[in-house]
């Protein structure tokens, strides 16, 4: 569980990313962190695992302050976050198997990585993660052989490998078709609940957020102005998190689109074939 | 501002106002007066009489080097060799030391902007500013003559080219995936052999061979100043006069770096 108590990143530039954020996610749920561009969602998500340095408050994973932590004990820590990107971040020229491996890397001494020799059991994780995504078929192809939905359930694969308790998701679906957005999302709701993994999605897509995460969080300018569940989300409330605009049709949108889903939803069959 | 309102109210647009313009003619006045300066400069030592006596000459040495003494060949392979090897190992040593430079050089590695990077770059430019003949003079005098000199003559001289491409390579690097495996717990040298290393072989692979392509150029003339190779042939025959042997040293020469060149081509071309 991943409580976060008085956030606050300011960056050398005197930009106030971050300010005085204070949040708590219980295991196995998911948060959709929404908000404009520049409210400091990814700030947030990076201070996290110390991807970007917090400049005050206090990170707790489980009891443990991240915040406090020395570089050694900070990359044990780090095993414990999955991370999932919007541009995929995969090593281009590996193949999806070390994409995949190199999630293992905290847990491995240097020369064995090196030499690509895991032990037994990270690559029977390897494998199991694999199937799930839906990738068993592509592991000695190269990252960059991959269509773009395939490439992001390699990045799913990577966090998971890890072992984490916090998933943390930036943009998951920002480089994504409609569909594949949708299927990429639903995978991510799904392993987090199988695994009790809690998850902060940062989405740009409001509809998407509403037809997926069990609670949504709105920040604006670096501060939480939003705090419920998804049907929450009145005109009201969107209006306070990105300003004034006619936010009918969004709302509309999602609830029609969840409707649809219902009807046809087949996510077994539909994950398969992205 | 290229837009101005005639006082008829069109607007009107063109490229430059004419203020730039008079000044880039005034720039290309200036360019053309200083090349027929120089030219004056370049030329007013100039003995025209033996300019004008240089086609004579050169056709009489080209009667004396024509033809090649091919018998002469038997002596030049084990040069040949060694001058292949001299290429060939000065650019090894040269690759082990700059791969180390370019990581302490390039700005996302470095582990100091401050302190380490200026050291790094001060290598570089010494590296880059001696040409490898002035390097083999120096080692001449301290290791003596022989292949070793043009040894570490051509890897002192390659090592700044290859860490300068190489850390440039590094510095464009996706930073995406390095912050991906960062994330996951990965210690720093994992980091650079996992993120940054994957990242940079192409390049790598093919600064390293087109830099070998050079080096058996240079390697070549090495032996004029008693670095070991063909050149210490070239220089006996020009000595004695032997115009016929230089002909075929040359004719070799050109063959080596043909043949190079298609091979640095053929692995940059299977590389990338």
């Amino acid at each position: 569980m991943l409580v976060i108590d008085n956030l606050t990143k300011r960056y050398s530039t005197g930009d106030l990313a971050v300010d005085n954020v204070s949040l708590s996610v219980p295991a196995g749920q998911v948060v959709g962190l929404i908000g404009p561009s520049g409210a400091g969602k990814s700030s947030l998500i990076r201070c996290v695992n110390r991807l970007v340095e917090p400049s005050e408050g206090a990170i707790k994973l489980n009891g443990l302050d991240l915040s406090k932590l020395s570089r050694g004990a900070l990359g044990k820590a780090r095993r414990r976050m999955g991370m999932i990107f919007q541009e995929y971040a995969l090593v281009d020229r590996l193949t999806v198997m070390e994409n995949v491996l190199s999630g293992r890397l905290g847990y491995v001494g240097f020369w064995r990585s090196y030499l690509r020799r895991f032990p037994q059991a990270d690559i029977d994780r390897a494998f199991v993660v694999l199937e799930r995504v839906g990738l068993l078929d592509h592991i000695d192809k190269r990252a960059d052989a991959l269509s773009g939905g395939q490439r992001q359930r390699v990045g799913i694969a990577r966090a998971l490998v890890q072992e984490p308790d916090l998933l943390l998701v930036d943009e998951p679906t920002a480089s994504l078709d409609p569909k594949t957005s949708r299927q990429i999302m639903r995978l991510i709701v799904e392993i987090c609940a199988e695994r009790g993994l809690a998850a902060i999605v940062n989405i740009h897509d409001v509809a998407l957020a509403q037809m997926f995460v069990q609670r949504i969080v709105g920040l604006r300018k670096g501060a939480i102005v939003f705090d419920g569940p998804p049907d929450g989300l009145t005109p009201e409330a969107l209006t306070e998190i990105y300003g004034a605009e006619d936010w009918a049709s969004t709302i509309s949108k999602a609830q029609e689109e969840d409707a649809d889903e219902a009807e046809t939803g087949l996510p077994g069959k539909t994950l398969a074939s992205a | 501002m290229p837009v101005s309102l005639s006082h008829d109210g069109e607007r009107h647009w063109n490229r430059r106002t004419s203020r730039t313009e008079w000044l880039r003619f005034a720039g290309w006045l200036a360019l053309a007066m200083l090349f027929i300066f120089t030219w004056r400069v370049m030329t007013q030592d100039t003995i025209w009489a033996f300019v004008l006596d240089a086609p004579r000459q050169a056709a009489d040495i080209g009667s004396r080097m024509w033809p090649p003494r091919w018998s002469y060949m038997s002596a030049l392979w084990k040069p040949l060799w060694d001058t292949i090897n001299m290429a060939t190992l000065g650019t090894l040593l040269a690759v082990i030391l700059a791969v180390p430079v370019a990581f302490l050089t390039a700005r996302n590695t470095t582990p100091s902007v401050v302190f380490i990077r200026p050291v790094a770059l001060l290598v570089i430019v010494s590296s880059r500013s001696i040409n490898a003949l002035i390097w083999a003079l120096l080692l001449v005098t301290i290791l003596g003559p022989g292949v070793l000199a043009g040894v570490i003559a051509i890897a002192l001289r390659s090592v700044g080219f290859i860490a300068k491409l190489l850390y440039e390579a590094i510095e464009e690097i996706n930073i995406e995936p390095v912050e991906a495996i960062r994330a996951t717990g990965a210690s720093a040298p994992q980091v650079l052999a996992w993120g940054i290393w994957p990242q940079i072989t192409p390049a790598f692979a093919g600064i390293s061979v087109f830099r070998w392509d050079i080096n058996i150029r240079e390697a070549t003339v090495l032996g004029l100043v008693g670095a070991g190779g063909i050149g210490v042939n070239l220089e006996s025959s020009m000595n004695t006069l032997a115009w016929p042997q230089v002909t075929l040293i040359l004719i070799v020469i050109l063959a080596t770096v043909i043949v190079s060149e298609w091979v640095s081509a053929k692995i940059r071309h299977a590389l990338l």
